[in-house]
């Protein structure tokens, strides 16, 4: 399992890009959002957990699509799925790789795109944390999505639409947090321990829901 | 170890592909598969490797005494289908330790194994720098380095050279006499002592 984990990094930066997409794309949605609200900074301060939040949440949702897609049309899939290991441990693994190459980069980047925003550090800490513990459910929830639209040429479209509703929570829950962490009666534990658990529940959940859609659309 | 199959019957779009296949190998005997483009060949393989869903019929495997083996038929299986399953980003070298990790049982090392397919000189180069032919045979590369009882092979010479061929009908020879089992689909005899044949007509 390790040398899928190794495969999956590997292929990643070979395969170049995959990181950066995330990344640029989050900055693309973060930078353009105080053009269109204005210069008034106390509301972009007010805006700043929910633009990143969106930014990153969309940010998780590109390269979904190729998560299964690409493994089936060079015929990796067929021999990933016949092998003894539960299917749902090698997905995990995938959603895994994909979220470290994808989804950490984004949080890495936080504490930049918090300051275009004028965020506190305070508010740029708890969305770094709150990022942290809930994109990972993203590339979880994401994996039932690919599995899905694995044989279809165009899946991307599909993934989200799939995808979105069921990320809505996460969303929700995320800003949540953020907003106690800055603002006094409000709670940061309790919506963040939220984001934890849909997290936890979906890295149950989606691998084997995965798994299952997989076994089930061979052909 | 045996290997039964019973009354096969498979469908692809609710429309009945094959029916009624059924045969017994025994270990070290080989089984090509023939028949005209579209008869059902690959569908037949992939059923049998436990990539499609049966719609009738067995696929057992059994071991001397008569008892059947633990876990699913493909987990004995190694599958060599159409593509072949290699990542172009990656060497040879480390899309084979990839699958000699990930299916277990490390047979051959990877350096021996590409010297059975005489590609041996590749092995630090990315995958997608060989060409078609030479892929094929890195991807015959891959049933060495790990150790399974079955091969089941689709169009195994598919844009190899006449001297591939050969080499790839003894590693075929060398497998069956060390008592593995063969399913292949192929135009091609491959001359072995113990080979079976079976047509799928319409």
């Amino acid at each position: 399992m390790f040398a899928l984990l190794k495969r999956e990094i590997l292929l990643s930066i070979r395969a170049g890009g995959g990181a950066l997409t995330g990344v640029l794309f989050f900055l693309a949605v973060v930078s353009v959002f105080p053009f269109a609200v204005g210069p008034d900074t106390k509301l972009l301060t007010h805006l700043a957990p929910a633009v990143l939040w969106i930014g990153a949440l969309l940010a998780s949702l590109l390269g979904l699509d190729r998560l299964f897609a690409q493994e089936r049309e060079d015929g990796s899939l067929d021999l990933l799925v016949m092998q003894p290991h539960p299917l749902a441990i090698t997905i995990f693994i995938k959603a895994i790789a994909h979220w470290l190459m994808t989804g950490l980069p984004l949080v890495l980047a936080t504490p930049l795109f918090g300051i275009m925003l004028n965020l506190s550090p305070l508010g740029i800490g708890a969305t770094m944390i709150t990022l942290l513990a809930g994109t990972p459910a993203i590339a979880f929830i994401g994996t039932v999505g690919a599995a899905v639209s694995v044989k279809l040429p165009r899946g991307g479209m599909l993934i989200s639409v799939l995808v979105l509703p069921l990320v809505i929570p996460i969303l929700i829950f995320g800003v949540a947090a953020i907003t106690g962490a800055l603002e006094d009666p409000a709670p940061f534990t309790s919506p963040f321990l939220f984001v934890c658990a849909i997290t936890l529940f979906t890295s149950v959940i989606g691998p084997l829901a995965a798994s299952v859609m997989l076994r089930h659309s061979a052909d | 170890m045996k290997l039964i199959i019973k009354n096969l019957g498979l469908t692809r779009a609710s429309q009945a592909i094959v029916s009624d296949i059924s045969f017994k190998l025994q270990a070290g005997e080989a089984l090509i598969v023939t028949g005209e483009n579209g008869s059902g060949k690959s569908t037949t393989l992939r059923g049998i490797a436990g990539l499609l869903p049966l719609n009738a019929g067995s696929v057992k495997l059994l071991d001397e005494t008569g008892k059947q083996f633990e876990g699913e038929m493909r987990e004995y299986c190694h599958y060599l289908g159409h593509q072949n399953g290699m990542k172009p980003a990656l060497t040879v070298r480390e899309n084979l330790d990839f699958w000699q990790k990930f299916c277990g049982n490390a047979d051959m090392t990877i350096e021996e194994a590409l010297d059975e397919v005489d590609l041996a000189h590749t092995i630090d180069l990315p995958f997608s720098y060989l060409s078609a032919g030479m892929k094929r045979r890195v991807s015959i590369a891959r049933l060495l380095v790990s150790d399974r009882p079955i091969w089941i092979v689709d169009e195994p010479t598919a844009g190899l050279d006449a001297h591939s061929v050969k080499m790839f009908t003894n590693l075929c020879k060398a497998f069956c006499a060390g008592g593995g089992i063969l399913i292949a689909a192929t135009h091609l005899p491959l001359g072995i002592e113990t080979e079976k044949t079976l047509e799928i007509g319409r």
